[in-house]
């Protein structure tokens, strides 16, 4: 299989923070990536620079043979990723139909009629077809989840990255949302996820990389984590997720 | 000297003599409706400019919105009084001052005005919508200038409302201020009556006449806090919401 992304030495310095350390990764069309770690490790920095919403200090982020530039990153987003954020980000001045709608028919130029059918159609996949007309701070947080997870389907592109979804959830409703993305993840989409949920991670993830301190310190299939993690550090962090 | 207040006599000439009083009414109110528009488009523009990430436009913005807001109204119309005709006759090469109507100098004094104070309310409103709401719409693609046209703009919408109607009805009540360079509006016209009369009945009409378009604008601003504190109720979308239960 062919690389869909490709990241080459980059580097993200926040002022003097050096968050980013000489990244260099790849991952293959279709592939299920789970990036774990510790908070303020830079997991969410590097999938935020996947889409340029970081811009890359030094190094580059190719995707599918394209290196993202500040010119071209708008159109990149448009033709390649789509992102589930932490905190939902819906648009609550729209309805659920509202939201999942806009970028269909705004950017990809789509008559109203088709994207309501390709909204629908997500939302069913997401089960909450019946929750189209209700605008998102009337939903629960598991619920609004849901509806950026099918707002990031509707747009059709190759690669979703998700920047810790569960987080802010509470806890019962974290599998609901979960249940979702595993559902996805039979798409021959390529998912990079930032999490701590290891038993997703353990269901759909081809591979897992453990970051630290800006650095990816291990990585491997999901198996490999549970059973022979090698970085103590990463030791470390799986005990003290895991129990 | 006050009984005169309450003489019926006086009344009945005050009331007879509606005239001026009517024509200074719909003058003051072409004033309100063309400053408005413009205080509301160059508002706009300031309070974007302000929320933007160049710093000659934030620049601007600020430049604008402290001038304005710190020095008095009746210095800015008397400024534009005596200097615009001046300043128009420099710019268009003419031979002698140009004269600027009554009409132009209020709207635009009332206008650029207020524009400095709607600036700062549009300003509070974009920064009052998340960072992640900008952050979405560029995750999705749109530009920095369609995020803010489909996403934040219409977002503050609801904040921006009540402070919005606010402006307006101070920016009415400031258009008397026409009346220190004989403007035609309503409070010339109600002190030409007192001066001609001596009657303070004239005053007393002026206050109703700026009361009866203010006090409405007063209870729109109340009812649009309290309609912006209301959660959103869900949208009956034909052809794809459940059609809502029919009343037996």
């Amino acid at each position: 299989m062919a690389d869909m992304i490709e990241i080459r030495g980059l580097n993200k310095y926040f002022g003097d923070l050096h968050v980013l350390k000489d990244i260099n990764l790849s991952v293959k069309k279709g592939e299920k990536l789970v990036v774990i770690g510790p908070s303020g490790s830079g997991k969410s920095t590097l999938i935020r620079c996947i889409n340029y919403l970081e811009e890359p200090t030094t190094g580059e982020v190719v995707i599918d043979g394209t290196a993202l530039t500040k010119k071209n990153h708008l159109e990149m987003a448009r033709k390649y990723s789509s992102m589930v954020f932490q905190q939902f980000n819906l648009y609550p001045n729209m309805t659920v139909l509202g939201n999942l709608t806009l970028a269909p028919i705004k950017l990809q130029k789509k008559s109203k009629e088709e994207a309501n059918k390709a909204a629908m159609a997500a939302l069913e996949r997401v089960g909450l077809a019946q929750k189209a007309g209700e605008y998102p701070q009337n939903l629960s947080g598991g619920q609004q989840q849901r509806v950026a997870i099918a707002r990031a389907m509707c747009t059709k592109q190759p690669i979703i990255l998700f920047d810790e979804p569960t987080s802010a959830l509470d806890p019962e409703m974290i599998q609901e949302v979960l249940d979702v993305m595993i559902e996805l993840a039979q798409d021959n989409i390529t998912m990079i996820c930032v999490t701590h949920e290891m038993n997703f991670a353990k269901q759909v993830a081809d591979r897992v990389i453990f970051m630290d301190d800006g650095q990816i310190l291990e990585e491997g299939t999901p198996e490999h984590f549970f059973t022979n993690p090698q970085n103590p550090r990463c030791k470390d962090f799986l005990n003290k997720i895991l129990h | 000297m006050l009984e005169g207040l309450f003489d019926p006599r006086r009344w009945e000439i005050t009331l007879s003599s509606m005239d001026g009083f009517w024509n200074g009414f719909a003058f003051t109110l072409q004033v309100v409706i063309a400053g408005l528009a413009l205080s509301l488009v160059l508002g706009t523009i300031l309070g974007v400019f302000s929320t933007t990430r160049s710093r000659v436009l934030r620049a601007i913005s600020r430049v604008y919105v402290e001038f304005f807001q710190n020095t008095p109204l009746p210095v800015q119309v008397f400024f534009y009084y005596m200097a615009g005709p001046r300043v128009l006759q420099a710019v268009l090469g003419a031979a002698s001052p140009v004269r600027l109507s009554a009409f132009a100098i209020g709207a635009l004094g009332v206008g650029l005005y207020h524009a400095a104070y709607i600036s700062e309310v549009i300003r509070t409103g974009i920064e009052s919508v998340p960072r992640g709401q900008m952050e979405a719409a560029q995750s999705q693609g749109f530009t920095r200038a369609q995020s803010y046209a489909y996403v934040i703009l219409p977002q503050t919408f609801k904040v921006i409302l009540p402070p919005l109607c606010n402006q307006a009805l101070n920016l009415v009540k400031n258009t008397s201020v026409l009346a220190l360079i004989a403007g035609g509006d309503l409070m010339y016209n109600a002190d030409n009556f007192v001066s001609t009369y001596g009657y303070l009945q004239g005053y007393i009409m002026a206050c109703v006449l700026y009361f009866v378009i203010c006090f409405p604008l007063a209870l729109l601003v109340q009812w649009l806090e309290k309609r912006s504190k209301e959660r959103p109720r869900a949208k009956n979308i034909p052809g794809i919401t459940p059609e809502p239960a029919k009343e037996a």
